[in-house]
């Protein structure tokens, strides 16, 4: 379904991504770890269109989308969920939910997607009316990956949602993630949290210095020992 | 729901031809003398300004520090063209001009400079109103240079109430449809907004043009009504001025800018009595207001019925609290009474 090759990204002399490729197949979890710094944001905002790639293509269902503005691929499916918790700080959690729509057009299928959004989240059901401003971290992830749902993505990109979240919760989200998966959407996953990330993903990449080091299923790379030593803690 | 907007609109109009009647009433009757007049072309002038820096500013959070200069031109460009053509005709075709010529300046300075952030932003635009400045200062052949310019008067207030209507509709229009809506979630949170689709750039530039434009018309009709206009009038400080107002008011409130181009106006108005010490006690009443209303007189909120309402049964309840106080406090007072009794 999406298709990268031989990405570079440089940050004026910061050679950041050194031709990536990789590729994430129709309702696959694919989840990209590293170091800080290794470029796993900078992937996903090159792939999602906010930042511009200097060579290299980007292939959606086999049409290339690198010279596509980030607003018409978010319009064709691909939808990112940025890292840090970015919501509208001053407008409901339903306003919220609404400029996530912000593309389409039909009403209709709006008003449904916000009820399974809310299915998804009950939480942001109970707090519709709230200024998002004043949810709790936790919330505002949900809230930004609920967000994300409103706009109709074919693949969505994760960046890092179990950032700064209790144990319990990360558990929790997790779990929605893969929830959302079954239920037809293709994800790709960038994680601090190794452990986790691998456990639910079908296959995964390592990125170290902008180049991608070693990929395999989540399972292999679970077991692998280089891996465990480097990001599993041991 | 249509049947109440159109009795909010209904509303809205009378207020509106209301107020324009007690105005023309007060003009008339000489209680607002000429004096007076000047006054309130000023609040109108404001008005137009604060409000158009609050779409850019308040609205879509891109803090600028330039609005004088798009004043400047749209003042320049109106009389230049009453300069040639000195009828109302004259007048009308130089607003517009005023508008066009300032939205594209606007423009153009906005495309480049709005990727820059915060204080970044302040400081180009800032500059970039001191360029303009200086270029009118040194087109001498046709802007007389530092001396300036020197027309005719070609309106009257109803002139100006017009043109603060108008912009006040538009820009209230502007910020309810969806373009608004992507303008206020850039100030909300800029990568949330990217995410979700829109194009940031594109309406940040579009709400810089918009505000310019409007600008542009304020400039025309201050240039209009006071018919001398030099370089130095829209500098550093008219930049921050108008900038003041919006703040007061609250960034994001329309009808903040507008009760708070007012009551400025009407309190420097006031103080110009305490001639030496005006600028302190001016300096000094906003910092008062300030601390005791960080957000402005109106916060983000718009002014309503509704909130009318609010501030009723705030201060109702505020009175209430006061009064259970006072109570409290003379059963205190009795119990002390009763006290040194046992304690002797
Ligand atoms: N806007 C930018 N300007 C300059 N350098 C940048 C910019 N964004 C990222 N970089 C650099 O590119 C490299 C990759 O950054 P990136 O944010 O992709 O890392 P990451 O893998 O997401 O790290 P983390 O896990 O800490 O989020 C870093 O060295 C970073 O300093
Ligand atoms: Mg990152």
């Amino acid at each position: 379904m999406l298709e990268v090759r031989d990405l570079n990204v440089y940050f004026g002399v910061i050679h950041a991504l050194k031709g990536i490729s990789l590729s994430v197949n129709e309702g696959e979890i694919v989840t990209l770890i590293g170091a800080n710094g290794a470029g796993k944001t900078t992937s996903l905002r090159a792939i999602s269109g906010l930042i511009k790639a200097r060579s290299g293509d980007i292939l959606l269902n086999g049409q290339s989308i690198i010279n596509m503005s980030a607003k018409d691929r978010v319009k064709n499916g691909i939808v990112h969920v940025p890292e840090g918790r970015h919501v509208f700080t001053e407008m409901t959690v339903l306003e919220n939910l609404e400029l996530g729509a912000y593309l389409r057009r039909d009403k209709a299928g709006i008003a449904q997607d916000i009820k399974q959004v809310y299915k998804h989240f009950p939480i942001l059901h109970e707090r519709r009316k709230q200024a998002a401003g004043t949810l709790s971290g936790g919330e505002q992830q949900m809230l930004a990956i609920g967000r994300a749902l409103m706009s109709k993505p074919k693949i969505l990109f994760l960046d890092e949602p179990s950032m700064g979240l209790a144990p319990l919760l990360v558990q929790e989200i997790f779990s929605i993630i893969k929830t959302i998966n079954e239920a037809g959407t293709t994800i790709l996953l960038v994680e601090q949290n190794a452990n986790m990330a691998l456990q639910i993903a079908n296959r995964a990449y390592v990125l170290e210095n902008g180049s991608i080091r070693v990929s395999g299923s989540g399972q292999e790379l679970l077991k692998s020992d280089a891996i465990k030593k480097a990001y599993l803690g041991g | 729901m249509k049947k109440i907007l159109k009795a909010k609109g209904f509303k809205m109009l009378t207020a509106l031809v209301l107020t324009y009647i007690i105005i023309q009433v007060l003009v008339s009757t000489n209680i607002i003398n000429d004096y007076m007049q000047a006054t309130l072309v000023t609040i109108f002038i404001n008005i137009i300004l604060a409000v158009s820096l609050n779409l850019i500013t308040g609205f879509t959070g891109q803090f600028s520090l330039g609005h004088a200069g798009f004043m400047s031109i749209g003042a320049y460009t109106c009389a230049l063209i009453t300069a040639r053509i000195p009828t109302t005709w004259g007048f009308i075709l130089g607003v517009l001009a005023a508008a066009i010529v300032a939205s594209i300046a606007g423009y153009l300075v906005g495309l480049p400079t709005l990727r820059l952030r915060g204080d970044y932003l302040a400081i180009a635009t800032l500059g970039m109103s001191e360029i303009i400045r200086i270029i009118f200062i040194n087109m001498d052949d046709i802007t007389n240079g530092a001396a300036g310019l020197l027309t005719k008067r070609f309106v009257n207030w109803t002139w100006l109430f017009i043109f603060t209507v108008i912009t006040v509709y538009f820009i209230s229009n502007f910020l309810k449809s969806t373009h608004g809506r992507a303008c206020i979630s850039i100030r909300e949170d800029e990568t949330a907004s990217e995410a979700v689709g829109i194009n940031t750039t594109k309406y940040k530039v579009m709400a810089f043009t918009i505000g310019s434009f409007f600008a542009g018309i304020a400039g025309a009709l201050y240039a209009s009504y006071f018919y001398v206009i030099k370089p130095d009038i829209f500098n550093f400080n008219k930049s921050v001025n108008i900038l003041v107002i919006v703040v007061f008011g609250g960034l994001g409130s329309l009808s903040g800018s507008v009760v708070s181009a007012i009551v400025l106006a009407l309190v420097s108005s006031f103080l110009q009595a305490f001639s030496d010490v005006q600028m302190i006690l001016y300096s000094l009443l906003l910092i008062i207001i300030m601390i005791f209303k960080p957000g402005g007189l109106l916060g983000s909120r718009e002014l309503s019925i509704a909130m009318l309402g609010d501030w009723r049964a705030f201060i109702g309840e505020k009175f209430k609290a006061l009064r259970s106080r006072k109570e409290k406090k003379t059963t205190a007072k009795e119990d002390l009474d009763n006290d040194p009794v046992e304690n002797k």
